[in-house]
């Protein structure tokens, strides 16, 4: 695929040893409910993170918190070694950080390239503008270049509403990679995706830049462990345990919970 | 949609030949118009018009329902008689016509952007009630308020200028006058509906949360609308107190503060034609519902028109419009097609676009 996001500015590429994410005593409580308690983590600069465990683990929540959706009732989140803590989404957005959504939330009024236009558009300047974008226009040719590198070039013009379950997934991921990300929040992005969409999606993940890290939570083992270095595990929103694919594949606590006894690979968290 | 440019119009000469005739006719309108159909019905309707236009760029591409756009049109039309000429003896400093109309178009988009910075933080009804509260707020305060707003009075000789030796309230040149702004502002909206602004704001309509996470300020982006549709509402208030010839409260009232609204919706908030459907509709019905009914009674002949366009076609004239072209249009593709004519094909092709 292109490589989106390769025209980073040098400041924005990582360092050796920068932290892309810490996470301190990070919570989360919505009335008496706990949704995520006391998460320490740290992610390195171009890490590529799986964030696994069962429904109401406390992953997306996870992500919010990350993300600024729903801010932490406790704890510190530093992104590449800035405290974002009480930045508003936005801030933290032009500060390198992207995300999709379980349910991919899109414009759909909007055509393809529209969509993808505004995410370029929305981290770079001329949001106000009241000039329609040119060919030539910065914004316009990234746009163009996701689009391609999502395989969704034949659908630049149809209305996003039109588009199947799989092409709007695709088109999430076109939107994350969009800027000059620097760690990418996928959460669920193979949901309801065929086997061939998911072969495509590991394609797409696996061939981003070494600079762009990326923390996906995915029920599809298969998928998580293909394009993880590190993996997470979570559990009644505390963090369970942590390793490698195959540290956590070997596991046998793991196993019991989540794989089985005796299967390996291909089953579901 | 960008690149459809490119495509070839199924047109000749790549006009809609409707589009054409309308724009024909409003040009050649005020020739064979009495002078009253061509200033009180036309040039009124298209300043009415006008204002509804920025309440739609606001509501329909930007999902903020203000009832504070005639306000703001008001203020340009006090700021006009203040720093102006008037005829009554208070305040009208003399400044020349274009530098306070530049001041009052100025002063109008920025009070619209200080009502946007106090309401873009709602949504749904507490927007409305907002809008609502500042424009009665603003009603009282120049109806009490003699020394500078001169009270439940207001000002009188509000004139505009005579310009290459032509006297603009004249209703020929003033219908042209008015028509020239519509017309700019009416493809400024369609035009900028594509523009980087333009996409943001239908998506912050759609789903704020995700424009956030695109890294768009939701709250600047909202005020900013505010800015650009006070410049549309200031300007119109411009014309209308040429038109008026004078100002008062009751310009700035809750019932024009209504007429707004209803002139917004009856026409259709989907499309910038809309708020011009609806002015023409509101404006004839002022004038002409005395022929069927008691002048007292001309708020009920507008508020049972309102309500049957409401529950027969909640989009306005413009859904009025579409569902009947689709009627129109279906017969022909079925004889022209025969019978497997896909259905579904014709109605989603002619649809009403949410935007």
């Amino acid at each position: 695929m292109d490589e989106p996001g390769t025209a980073v500015p040098r400041s924005a590429l990582p360092q050796a040893g920068q932290f892309a994410l810490e996470l301190t005593g990070v919570s989360r409580h919505f009335g008496a409910l706990v949704a995520i308690a006391d998460i320490d983590m740290t992610v390195r600069a171009g890490e590529r993170r799986a964030v696994l465990g069962s429904n109401g683990a406390g992953k997306t929540t996870l992500f919010n918190a990350i993300t600024g959706d729903f801010p932490p009732t406790s704890g510190r989140v530093r992104l590449f070694g800035e405290d974002v803590t009480y930045l508003p989404v936005h801030e933290r957005i032009r500060r390198g950080l992207r995300r999709t959504y379980q349910i991919s939330l899109l414009f759909g009024g909007l055509s393809v390239i529209e969509n993808i236009f505004l995410a370029c558009r929305g981290v770079g300047r001329g949001r106000f503008s009241l000039l329609r974008p040119r060919p030539d226009d910065g914004a316009m040719e990234m746009a163009e270049t996701l689009l391609d590198a999502v395989h969704l070039d034949d659908r630049r013009d149809t209305p996003v509403a039109e588009l199947s379950h799989g092409e709007q997934r695709q088109l999430e991921v076109a939107l994350a990679l969009s800027g000059a990300p620097r760690l990418i929040l996928f959460d669920e992005p193979a949901a309801g995706l065929s086997p061939s969409e998911r072969a495509d999606l590991v394609e797409i993940l696996q061939s981003l830049p070494p600079h762009i890290g990326f923390i996906v939570i995915e029920h599809d083992m298969d998928v998580a462990l293909r394009v993880a270095e590190r993996v997470t595990m979570m559990h009644n929103g505390r963090i369970f345990k942590q390793g490698t694919p195959e540290e956590i594949e070997n596991d046998p606590e793991i196993q019991e919970l989540y794989l089985g006894h005796g299967e390996r690979g291909g089953g579901r968290a | 949609m960008f690149g459809a440019a490119g495509k070839s119009s199924a047109y000749p000469l790549g006009i809609n030949p409707a589009i054409l005739l309308v724009a024909v006719f409003l040009l050649g309108y005020p020739l064979f118009a009495s002078d009253f159909f061509t200033f009180q019905i036309g040039a009124y309707s298209l300043i009415l018009g006008t204002i509804a236009l920025s309440l739609t760029m606001l509501a329909g591409y930007g999902g903020m329902v203000s009832l504070a756009q005639m306000t703001v049109a008001g203020f340009a039309a006090y700021v006009m008689a203040i720093l102006g000429t008037n005829s009554v003896g208070v305040m009208g400093l003399g400044w020349p016509w274009w530098l306070t109309a530049a001041i009052a178009i100025l002063g109008a988009a920025l009070l619209s952007t200080f009502i946007g910075a106090i309401s873009a933080r709602t949504e749904g009804i507490y927007t409305i009630m907002i809008t609502l509260a500042i424009a009665v707020a603003f009603f009282y305060f120049v109806r009490q308020n003699y020394v500078i707003f001169n009270g439940f009075t207001g000002f009188a000789g509000i004139e505009p200028p005579t310009l290459f030796g032509v006297y603009w309230r004249d209703p020929m040149p003033f219908y042209y006058l008015c028509l020239a702004v519509a017309a700019f502002f009416y493809f400024a909206v369609l035009y900028g509906s594509r523009s980087s602004f333009g996409l943001g704001l239908q998506a912050v309509r759609d789903n704020p949360r995700r424009v956030r996470a695109l890294g768009i300020n939701v709250f600047s982006h909202r005020v900013v609308a505010y800015f650009y549709a006070g410049a549309i509402a200031g300007t119109a208030g411009v014309l209308l107190v040429w038109f008026n010839g004078r100002v008062s409260p009751g310009l700035v009232g809750v019932d024009m503060v209504i007429d707004i609204l209803v002139i917004a919706v009856i026409g259709g908030l989907g499309a910038p034609i809309g708020p011009f459907l609806g002015a023409v509709a509101f404006v004839l019905l002022e004038n002409f519902a005395i022929d069927l009914i008691d002048r007292e009674r001309f708020n009920t002949v507008i508020g049972l028109a309102f309500l049957l366009i409401v529950l027969f076609s909640p989009d306005g004239m413009l859904g009025l419009w579409r569902r009947a072209e689709s009627r129109i249009r279906l017969p022909r593709a079925n004889a022209l097609w025969g019978a497997r004519a896909n259905r579904d094909d014709w109605h989603s092709a002619s649809s009403p676009k949410r935007m």
